[in-house]
């Protein structure tokens, strides 16, 4: 037994209790204690209001492969598994991966001194098998998260008015961005630590 | 009416990277503030933000606005230990310049201006981009922040290699970590649900 509890970043990034990372993120427990509310308030939510629990771990699961991050991206996939329709819908996003597949950050900027800038590239749509398998919404949801995560600088009101034409509520459309953006913060601290552990100060006292 | 976007219409858009004070607009309906109860006003965590259509706007889903907010305060305020102010504030800045958030860069190249004094090379950040040559330390930063900006995230040795070389230790490298993390969070609330506004 011990009072120590790994939370979802200890558990991605592979912190064990006891390690230098785990004494870092000590130093920061008001960051740790709220990375991990935050991982609460969307996935283990009080109030799921109208973002059911498959479409917030799809959304998940989706953005955490367009980040090519496996871990991540199994860890939402085995929590969507366990919903209706789960096993489907785990193996449409892995297709759907494969379509969405790019590096970014790219996009248009508002017309200007930054247009020497614009870097074009993939306008990601679910295929159209996949269309067949997944509902309107969901489907308008993973085309958001992958303009959130590569072109983020070309988000528009007309992508939020394809959210509501889709069925998302105003309400629900704070919901997604929020899981979109969020990951793309869970990601990359676990894609630091991880970085910062192969590359620990102590390597060289060792030798 | 909630359920409809709206279409600001704003004259001289803001198109280019600036300290200025610029403003946001949102796309989305935000919530009347004759309409928050008690849940939504934990949310905004300082009761001065009603007045911003931004968190008024975010507090729809109050428990994730709270725990982001939280999360925001002490990445950039906790100065007790770890990396200066002014260089949380940089690798925010490169963060939202790699992302192309100009209304993040306009607020936090001015932090990073306030705390360091060293506005003109904060500048040249916004002007001229990543590679803008801001001296070794500032070089580091900047550009661990923009490899852990790109998606997949291209931080690693080298990145951490330079943070060290300059002196940081791992606490000032994973302060590094959470700042530019953050903002790849900020960034895409800010540029996907609403736009700047000029200066007034």
């Amino acid at each position: 037994m011990t009072l120590q509890t790994r939370d979802v970043i200890d558990f991605l990034a592979g912190i064990d209790p006891g390690s230098d990372l785990d004494g870092l993120r000590a130093r920061r427990p008001e960051t740790r204690l709220n990375a991990q509310k935050s991982y609460e308030a969307l996935f283990e939510p009080e109030h799921w209001g109208s973002v059911t629990p498959a479409e917030r771990f799809a959304v998940a699961a989706f953005v955490a492969g367009l980040h090519k991050a496996p871990e991540i991206a199994n860890f939402y996939s085995s929590k969507l598994r366990d919903e209706t329709h789960g096993p489907e819908l785990v193996a449409v996003i892995g297709a759907e991966l494969e379509t969405g597949d790019t590096t970014g950050p790219y996009g248009h900027y508002p017309a200007g001194p930054l247009s020497r800038e614009d870097r074009p590239g993939l306008v990601y749509e679910v295929s159209g098998e996949s269309r067949k398998l997944l509902d309107l919404k969901l489907s308008a949801a993973l085309e958001h998260s992958h303009l959130l995560v590569f072109r983020p600088r070309e988000a528009s009101a007309a992508a939020l008015q394809k959210l509501l034409d889709a069925g998302w509520t105003t309400t629900g459309i704070v919901t997604l961005s929020q899981i979109a953006a969020f990951l793309a913060f869970q990601i990359r601290v676990v894609a630091g630590l991880r970085a910062l552990a192969k590359n620990s100060a102590n390597i060289g006292k060792v030798a | 009416m909630t359920e409809t976007v709206i279409h600001p219409e704003i004259a001289d858009r803001p198109n280019a990277f600036t300290q200025a004070e610029i403003g946001w607009t949102p796309w989305l309906q935000p919530i009347d503030e004759a309409d928050l109860t008690e849940r939504h006003w934990a949310g905004l965590v300082d009761a001065s933000r009603a007045k911003s259509p931004y968190f008024m706007l975010l507090v729809r889903d109050p428990d994730i606005l709270q725990a982001r907010t939280k999360t925001d305060k002490d990445i950039f305020y906790n100065v007790s230990e770890g990396l200066p102010r002014a260089e949380r504030e940089l690798a925010a800045t490169a963060a939202s310049r790699t992302n192309g958030c100009i209304f993040c860069a306009s607020v936090h190249s001015r932090f990073a201006s306030h705390h360091s004094k060293r506005t003109d090379d904060v500048q040249r950040l916004l002007d001229e981009g990543l590679q803008a040559d801001l001296g070794s330390r500032w070089n580091a930063v900047v550009g661990a922040s923009a490899a852990l900006t790109a998606t997949p995230s291209q931080f690693g040795a080298d990145e951490i290699g330079k943070l060290r070389d300059e002196g940081l230790d791992d606490l000032e490298i994973a302060d590094v970590i959470h700042g530019a993390a953050f903002f790849n969070w900020a960034n895409r609330l800010m540029l996907s649900l609403g736009e700047p506004t000029p200066a007034i």
